[in-house]
């Protein structure tokens, strides 16, 4: 196997690593890998921060093991390699009338990093977490034997691999659960918000399926916490739309295009979108579940410097004090993109080290500049303090302490993890600077 | 009407999407190479991305004697019949130097072993009186070079090879597409330094559809590479030779 030694990063491309990368093609070939030594799987990239990075060392890129395995429409169970994305699911079962039942913000993720950090979905607070519909997965150990762990044969090692950021093993090949679909297109509700209370009631009174929240991180005063509630079934009618052409980003945009007054006008602008009254609309599944993923490389328009993204979830009952001093902070700050969303999450959750908890979460996203690192260190101090916690698969910044505060079984995890990679060689940069995988 | 597609050397990344883009299509599709564990699964995804079906056949270039057993399996299927050569090895130029006898294996994989097997498979296309054969080769065929002289050449045989091939399948209503490659983004290309616009297998494998769809004889993909071999096919010979690339 031929080795690329060059470097790579997260999606938010603060954080970088120089390493050996080997990207085998075949089961075969990834096995041969091992015998060389044990060493951390990635995907796609999409994490923003250091989950996906193994600086000084080596690391394997799954996306070319890729295959779907099987399908059984009896109990909608798909079996496929760690490789592929969840867009690739979506495209290819979508006609035959199935959807991943749980499907996170970008397609280009792939089916082993939604297990590796149990991602959630604009359903979460109905369907749980994406764990929670993984059945079996086949892991390949670092003494190379693939082992098949199911949530009831094997509850330790099972919910240490789910969310547990590939600790446990390479994931090689996992079922999933996928539920029906009748119809191609969602049927959307998009309704205006025009303060933070408001929005939180109407997260908390919402009866959709699909429920997220736009929200202007911009907005101070009187109008803090407006936005945009989105709210959608699965629709009944339509035709398969055509696939859209992709645009992508062929260059590192200049730092005036995120720069303060141009976030306010386009936030402006799209809050007034909608009309005051709200309205309903159709829109295509792929372009309602992966709405930036039209745009490729998306993450150039932050500049060669690259940006953060802070997501926290808080409990309900101290959310909205927490929120609202969290909103005042970044609008405060200037340094707000204008991606940011506030969403309800509900109690599911598959793993250990899996990020959600019953409450609110918000996500903003931030250019690099020398003041965002200590504005979001201040946005986890609220979390920490309101009992939040941080997503890991987000996260460029965080304490090993503040981590360890936010996760009751990260022991447990680490002792899972130990156990079955003793000499550590599937520690990544994440794992590392997060003290993950310390015995306390 | 039903269309069976032969894939040998299916295990590659070229491979797999061209599989795939037909398993869309609906086709029945043959999985053919040494690894069998690996083309059972291959097989599994070509079904569930849409294949009529798929079924994986042993292959090897450099043992002939499997051949007819390919053919016959072949020979049962209903509709048109196609083949897509992407059999191939690319040692380095320089351990070919060190060691000559890596010469035969290489002219085995990418020439005389899928020429042989096109030539006992050709009939029964002629009897079905169509189909089409998709052979790759490789812009490295176009002319010798100090680098990769040795996999060029052999590459410049099945593309010759290929040419005669057109010339006998048309009488009966058949056809063949040469594919020259440029670099595309696979096992054999990855982590090799200098490589400059690099093509996804996807993206290959969409303009060789594209191809055998309009019947085009010769493509390069992309594109653009029948233009950068024009211009490294005219530079002079008196130049050529003490150009090291």
């Amino acid at each position: 196997m031929r080795w690329k030694t060059d470097e790579y990063s997260g999606w938010g491309r603060v954080l970088r690593a120089t390493g050996e990368r080997a990207r085998p093609e075949k089961t075969n070939a990834l096995k041969a890998i091992l015998r060389e030594g044990g060493l951390p799987a990635i995907g796609n990239l999409r994490s923003y921060g250091d989950a996906a990075l193994n600086s000084g060392g080596r690391a394997v890129d799954m996306t070319r093991l890729d295959r779907l395995l099987a399908f059984d429409p009896e109990t909608g169970i798909l079996e496929a390699e760690a490789g592929v994305t969840i867009g690739e699911i979506l495209r290819l079962f979508l006609p035959k009338g199935w959807i991943p039942a749980v499907m996170p913000g970008t397609g280009f993720a792939t089916l082993g990093g939604c297990i590796g950090h149990d991602v959630h979905g604009k359903n979460h607070h109905v369907a749980g977490s994406f764990g929670q519909h993984v059945t079996r997965i086949d892991l390949l150990g670092t003494n190379g034997r693939v082992r098949r762990i199911t949530p009831e044969g094997n509850p330790d090692l099972f919910r240490a691999t789910i969310g547990g950021m590939g600790q446990t093993g390479i994931i090689l090949s996992a079922a999933i659960r996928m539920i029906p679909a009748t119809s191609p297109l969602m049927d959307l509700r998009e309704s205006r918000i025009d303060t933070l209370a408001e929005f939180i009631a109407m997260l908390d009174a919402s009866t959709a399926t699909y429920c997220v929240g736009w929200i202007d991180a911009t907005a101070k005063g009187a109008t803090l916490g407006r936005g945009i509630l989105e709210e959608a079934e699965i629709g009944s009618h339509g035709q398969m739309p055509k696939a859209p052409r992709h645009k992508s980003v062929p260059f590192n945009a200049p730092g005036f295009l995120l720069s303060s007054p141009v976030v306010r006008a386009f936030n402006h602008l799209y809050f007034r979108r909608v009309p005051v009254g709200g309205r309903r609309l159709d829109r295509a599944m792929a372009d309602f579940f992966f709405p930036l993923d039209k745009v490729h490389d998306w993450n150039r328009l932050y500049g060669k410097s690259g940006f953060h993204q802070f997501q926290c979830v808080l409990p309900e009952a101290p959310a909205r004090e927490a929120l609202a001093k969290m909103l005042e902070q970044i609008a405060r700050s200037r340094l707000a993109s204008p991606l940011a969303v506030l969403k309800k999450l509900g109690p599911g959750r598959g793993g250990m080290m899996s990020f959600p908890m019953e409450g609110f979460t918000l996500a903003v996203d931030f250019p690099n500049r020398p003041a965002s690192a200590g504005l979001i260190r201040e946005l986890g101090d609220i979390a920490a303090d309101a009992g939040g916690r941080i997503y890991l698969a987000k996260d460029a910044l965080a304490s090993a302490a503040t981590i360890a505060g936010m996760y009751d079984e990260r022991e447990a995890f680490a002792a899972a993890a130990n156990a079955v990679d003793p000499a550590h060689a599937l520690e990544t940069d994440l794992t590392r600077r997060l003290k993950l995988r310390d015995a306390t | 009407m039903k269309q069976s597609w032969l894939i040998l050397g299916a295990s590659s990344a070229m491979a797999r999407a061209f599989g795939r883009a037909v398993a869309e299509q609906g086709a029945d599709v043959f999985l053919a190479g040494r690894d069998a564990g690996d083309l059972q699964r291959g097989a599994a995804d070509c079904v569930l991305r849409g294949a009529g079906k798929a079924e994986y056949v042993p292959f090897d270039a450099r043992k002939p004697a499997g051949f007819a057993a390919i053919c016959e399996r072949l020979a049962l299927q209903d509709g048109m019949l196609n083949v897509a050569v992407f059999v191939g090895s690319m040692p380095e130029q320089s351990a070919v130097d060190a060691d000559p006898a890596l010469l035969d294996p290489t002219v085995q994989d990418c020439f005389t072993g899928p020429t042989r097997f096109l030539h006992e498979f050709a009939p029964l296309m002629e009897a079905r009186g169509g189909g089409t054969v998709v052979g790759v080769g490789s812009v490295a065929g176009d002319r010798g070079r100090y680098s990769n002289y040795v996999y060029g050449s052999a590459k410049a045989g099945f593309a010759t090879y290929l040419s005669g091939l057109r010339n006998r399948l048309t009488r009966s209503g058949g056809h063949v597409v040469t594919v020259k490659p440029g670099f595309v983004d696979t096992a054999m290309t990855w982590g090799l330094p200098g490589l400059f616009l690099v093509a996804s297998p996807d993206d290959v494998a969409r303009d060789i559809l594209k191809a055998v769809a309009k019947r085009k004889n010769t493509i390069y993909t992309p594109f653009f590479w029948r233009w950068i071999m024009l211009i490294i096919r005219h530079v002079p010979e008196a130049i050529f030779k003490k150009m090291s690339f």
